[in-house]
């Protein structure tokens, strides 16, 4: 089974983040940037299916040349090669323009499944997958917490606020899991080493055949408005417990939807 | 942290940030609980192993991970920074491969070292006797060649990972007194006749077992014999040489961890209205800690890359464990000092630090030992 594994460089969630110069965009030139954690997961579950199925499992990543960072080190845990896609026009792409890159960049490959993070940690937005299922004509399952070959077709429990759904798919797929699903390798230094000599292919919007009007900020169907920081954090609550101090607590976590 | 190192390659700077995230993940949230309880953590060292990380300074060719010294070192650091138990646990590991990685024989070499250096084995090196410490070459456990074996009596002392190892290098008497009647062999653990005692109570480090080992007619086969008979005492100093700069490693992570807690600390803590790292009496010791770091870790490192480059550094060695570990009791000392009260008690990590920290002032030869190593050359 051949596998492609989107996977996304985006600042590392643990340290303070920030918007670029224009107010809008995420600053992705300082600080420590990471593949983006759902991704490490996409990337375990795809070599378990190869080390069942055999096969080849791919890298895609739109992004600036910093992500080519990530993508070795998403290697070092043993996919086979790497496609990366850059180009000065894409910069400002939002969800629909990024899809409509990774749409062609999978026109160029070959692949049973495509798998990818349920979201990712800058965005947020969730939409790729069912973005992609619609450029690519393929079927989306969304959210897996468990993913099986099944025949001609993928079976996918599908995790939901209280509980799960199985769902099935014949055909090509593309799934999005969350970190429930496995537990992600640590590279090796033998794969350190190997990684380095994996190939990774640079493309261009030109290459793929894509019109550079049709994503960058310029070609986006939606616009941040404006964006503001997150406020400081407030004092927080006392609870003075006067024999009720636990119903209080429970009261509150209920109310903050945590139980 | 890699923002400020100089790192020979890619491939280096690959291999920290493994290191970190194993050291962060695996190693950070048991490290308190273990040493509370006492309990070596071998499946954490385990994952290390796989990681391909307890081989990393030892040829490609041996099963190792052909890393230069330097990346080995920081590695060390970086878990240290962690749990100097773990980083202590690579460090003698890689301390008891070294005999057979430098002077093994190249069928010796092809036959074990893929096995010792593969992760899932780990070693122990039997130097040190109840009379002999510091004067090691007075060592007095016996070797007999008797036919294809030598048979082994007498008793090691204070051996890391005596009872967890799967191996031991062991340094034994085959002929007369002196440096020169030494040699050294390595047995299995599981040898009949190898028999590790109750691990001593310690100060610190509680989860790294150390105890005395009885060598009691043990038969270790003449094969496993490194080097020439009498050639012993010249490979295990050559093998502390390299060895103390992995205690020097161990230092500097430890140190870098009570320094970073104590600054941490001092940003939030507040007296007489203040934030105390204000007050120039906390902001310069913290600066002095950071400056003192800095210092040996970039001894340790010029140490580690003469040995990379393949020049005499064993001076420059006993320099940096000197250094290195003086530096890591004052600045673990000065960390539970910033804490107050609240570096006095297991809350918080400093005083389990400071109580690690003793130990590398005496290990793999006290710092009066370095001194006198490199007062000895001076005198020449
Ligand atoms: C936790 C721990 C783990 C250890 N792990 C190992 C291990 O894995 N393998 C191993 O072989 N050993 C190990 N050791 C032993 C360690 O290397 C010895 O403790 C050390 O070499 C000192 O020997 P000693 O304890 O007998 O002290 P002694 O040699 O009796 O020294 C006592 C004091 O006298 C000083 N002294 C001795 N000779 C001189 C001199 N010529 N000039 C000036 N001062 C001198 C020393 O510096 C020290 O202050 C370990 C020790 C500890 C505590």
């Amino acid at each position: 089974m051949n596998i492609v594994v989107l996977v996304k460089q985006v600042p590392d969630s643990g340290a303070e983040r920030s918007l670029a110069g224009d107010g809008n965009t995420v600053d992705r030139t300082g600080g420590t940037n990471v593949i983006n954690e759902m991704d490490e997961y996409a990337i375990e579950e795809a070599l378990r299916l190869k080390d069942e199925t055999g096969g080849q499992v791919t890298l895609l990543t739109v992004g600036p040349d910093h992500a080519l960072e990530s993508v070795r080190k998403a290697l070092s845990m043993g996919p086979d090669a790497a496609v990366h896609v850059s180009d000065e026009a894409i910069a400002g792409s939002d969800a629909l323009g990024t899809a409509k890159v990774l749409a062609a960049a999978l026109g160029t490959l070959e692949y049973d499944l495509i798998l990818s993070g349920a979201e990712s940690t800058d965005g947020g937005v969730q939409v790729m997958p069912h973005m992609l299922a619609e450029l690519l004509d393929i079927a989306a399952l969304t959210g897996a917490r468990k993913l099986t070959a099944d025949g001609d077709g993928f079976l996918v429990e599908r995790q939901t606020e209280d509980g799960y759904e199985v769902v099935r798919a014949s055909g090509k797929a593309i799934v999005s899991v969350w970190d429930t699903i496995n537990t992600p390798r640590y590279p090796s230094l033998k794969g350190i080493m190997a990684a380095k000599r994996k190939p990774v292919t640079a493309v261009t919007l030109a290459e793929l055949g894509v019109p550079a009007g049709e994503v960058g900020a310029a070609g986006a169907a939606t616009t941040v408005l404006s964006a503001e920081p997150r406020p400081v954090r407030g004092a927080g609550q006392r609870v003075e417990d006067t024999g009720d101090g636990g119903e209080k607590l429970v009261e509150y976590l209920a109310a903050e939807k945590f139980v | 942290m890699n923002r400020y190192r100089l790192l020979p390659s890619d491939e280096a700077a690959a291999i920290l940030e493994l290191a970190g995230d194993i050291a962060d993940r695996e190693l950070a949230p048991l490290a308190d609980d273990f040493e509370e309880r006492g309990e070596f953590p071998r499946e954490a060292v385990r994952v290390l192993g796989r990681a391909g990380l307890l081989g990393l300074p030892y040829d490609e060719a041996d099963g190792g991970g052909g890393q230069p010294y330097e990346v080995y070192l920081q590695v060390l650091e970086v878990l240290a920074y962690r749990w100097l138990t773990v980083a202590e646990a690579v460090s003698v590991h890689t301390l008891a491969c070294y005999p057979l990685a430098a002077f093994g024989s190249s069928a010796q070499r092809a036959e074990y070292l893929p096995g010792l250096l593969g992760g899932e084995l780990l070693g122990g090196y039997c130097l040190t006797e109840p009379a002999g410490g510091s004067d090691a070459a007075a060592l007095t456990t016996r070797a007999v060649r008797d036919g294809e074996d030598y048979v082994v009596n007498g008793t090691k002392a204070w051996i890391t990972h005596a009872g967890v190892a799967d191996f031991y290098q062991v340094f034994c008497r085959t002929g007369g007194p002196g440096p020169a009647g030494v040699s050294c062999v390595f047995a299995d653990a599981s040898t009949p006749g190898i028999v590790p005692a109750r691990p001593e109570r310690k100060m610190g480090l509680n989860a790294s077992p150390t105890a005395q080992i009885a060598f009691d007619d043990a038969r270790v086969p003449a094969g496993r014999l490194v080097g020439e008979e009498g050639e012993g005492f010249r490979i295990a100093m050559s093998a502390l040489d390299a060895g103390r700069l992995g205690i020097a490693a161990c230092a500097i992570g430890l140190a870098q961890a009570a320094c970073d807690y104590a600054t941490g600390y001092a940003k939030e803590r507040q007296q007489f209205g203040t934030r105390i790292i204000d007050f120039q009496g906390v902001g310069f010791m913290l600066a002095d800690m950071a400056t003192q770091i800095e210092a040996a870790r970039q001894l340790t490192l010029h140490a580690a890359r003469l040995k990379d480059a393949g020049r005499p550094y064993g001076i420059v060695a006993a320099q940096a464990k000197l250094f290195a570990t003086d530096m890591a009791m004052k600045v673990t000392t000065d960390a539970v000092q910033v804490l107050g009260g609240y570096g006095y008690v297991r809350d918080h990590p400093v005083e389990r630090y400071m109580r690690e920290a003793k130990v590398l002032q005496i290990v793999e030869g006290t710092n009066q030992i370095q001194r006198m190593v490199i007062s000895r050359t001076m005198s020449r």
